[in-house]
């Protein structure tokens, strides 16, 4: 098989300040479904087209925010490499051991320089109520709320960019599809990875504040998803962020918005393909404004500042 | 509308937001057109709407507490968009950016 090494984002853990309001968001706007509410309070969802157990973990916390971001990578085997690797690249990686999420197996864990914490593991328990296998219709459960088919990808903000970068360039095997950089030093102002066939699994912007997330995104089906997802965003007072519209980057149709404790939400749909072999993509950071939002050429001031 | 409402002063702004007794400071200011406290992700998380009130009674709701401090708190300080004014206030900005 073609794609080894990490295979996928796999969950994240994001705090909240008010796990009931949360709930309602996740899962009645969002329209994931809540797998377990586990006694140390964590509540773990996972969307309708997912086959593994969940893949958003809410913890409630005084502080909005990101706990850590997840990939799922293929074998134990692989987990192991990646241990040494780390360790021989001077991060200093720890264990989380099996169970400490229901359901999921060994992790291993650092800090990429950004300040951001990143877990790996290989096992995960298969959902009930996943993907089905045998004749399968289009979906086992009826798809809720926007109907996100899957945990997609994360925008990371923080500072050395450049290091984290290298960590999952050269240790974790992605590759860069897209960056922006600024006209005059070249310097890398924002940057998209993937470890996949998707334009990006994990984005990285540069700013002076470390380990903090920017959005959490779920993939739905097409244009007109993004507009029935407008129209909840409106009926249910959701907080809006910008869209619909769609990216220069990543090709993406989307709208942002946040959760009730202010972390930002995205949901999208679309984008092209991408293949390692695939020259890199470069923007300018004086065409910024298109590389972001496609339609309306410049960026709100929102869009760039505001992180939990 | 004919419920209780209040008016709130923001420092160096000759804009009154008139505020129902049970709307916060942030989407009341935004409901009126007036842009004199920044708006971020209006749910207490990102601390762009900071304030500090100086005069007057008010409630909050959840706020992140990276950005307001139990002792920020004691001392006026909230997010606009998890502040419920209670009695016509002032306020000052506090977002540093
Ligand atoms: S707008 Fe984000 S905390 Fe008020
Ligand atoms: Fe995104």
């Amino acid at each position: 098989m073609a794609l080894n090494g990490v295979l996928r984002p796999g969950f994240v853990q994001v705090r909240v300040l008010d796990m009931a309001e949360a709930i309602v968001h996740y899962r009645d706007r969002i329209g994931l479904t809540l797998v377990s509410t586990e006694s140390d309070g964590r509540v773990y969802m996972k969307a309708y087209d997912e086959f593994d157990r969940h893949s958003i973990v809410l913890r409630e916390c005084d502080e909005a925010g990101l706990d850590l971001m997840a990939f799922k990578v293929c074998s134990e085997a692989s987990l192991d490499d990646f241990a040494t690797k780390l360790a021989a690249g001077g991060y200093e990686v720890t264990t989380v051991a099996a169970g400490e999420q229901p359901g999921v197996g060994r992790r291993i864990s650092f800090m990429a320089p950004t300040g951001h914490r990143f877990d790996l593991y290989a096992e995960i328990e298969l959902s009930d109520n996943g993907p089905m296998t045998n004749n399968p219709d289009v979906s086992q459960l009826d798809p809720q709320g926007m109907k996100a088919i899957r945990f997609d990808h994360c925008l990371l903000y923080g500072g050395d960019i450049d290091g984290t970068k290298k960590v999952f360039e050269e240790i974790l095997g992605f590759s860069i599809s897209e960056m922006v950089v600024d006209d005059d030093t070249g310097m890398i102002i924002a940057l998209f990875l993937t470890c996949s066939n998707k334009a990006h699994d994990l984005a990285l912007v540069r700013h002076e504040e470390d380990g903090k997330l920017h959005h959490v995104s779920f993939l739905v089906e097409d244009w007109s998803s993004i507009g029935a997802a407008a129209d909840i965003i409106t009926r249910y007072d959701v907080s809006r962020d910008i869209g619909p519209t769609r990216h220069g980057i990543t090709r993406g149709m989307t709208i942002y918005f946040f959760d009730p404790s202010g972390n930002r939400n995205e949901v999208f749909a679309g984008g092209y393909h991408y293949y390692p072999d695939n020259p890199l993509r470069v923007w300018k950071a004086s065409s910024v404004g298109k590389a972001i939002f496609y339609y309306e050429r410049e960026l709100n001031d929102r869009f760039m500042t505001v992180v939990t | 509308m004919g419920k209780a409402a209040f008016r709130v002063s923001v420092e160096g702004s000759d804009k009154v937001i008139t505020c129902l007794a049970d709307e916060t400071l942030l989407k009341a200011m935004a409901r009126q057109g007036i842009s004199n406290i920044p708006v971020g992700c209006r749910n207490g998380g990102c601390g762009v709407c900071k304030i500090r009130v100086t005069k007057g009674e008010y409630e909050t709701g959840k706020m992140s507490i990276k950005h307001v401090t139990q002792v920020e708190r004691d001392d006026g300080y909230a997010l606009a968009c998890k502040a419920f004014p209670k009695s016509d206030l002032t306020v000052t900005v506090k977002n540093e950016e």
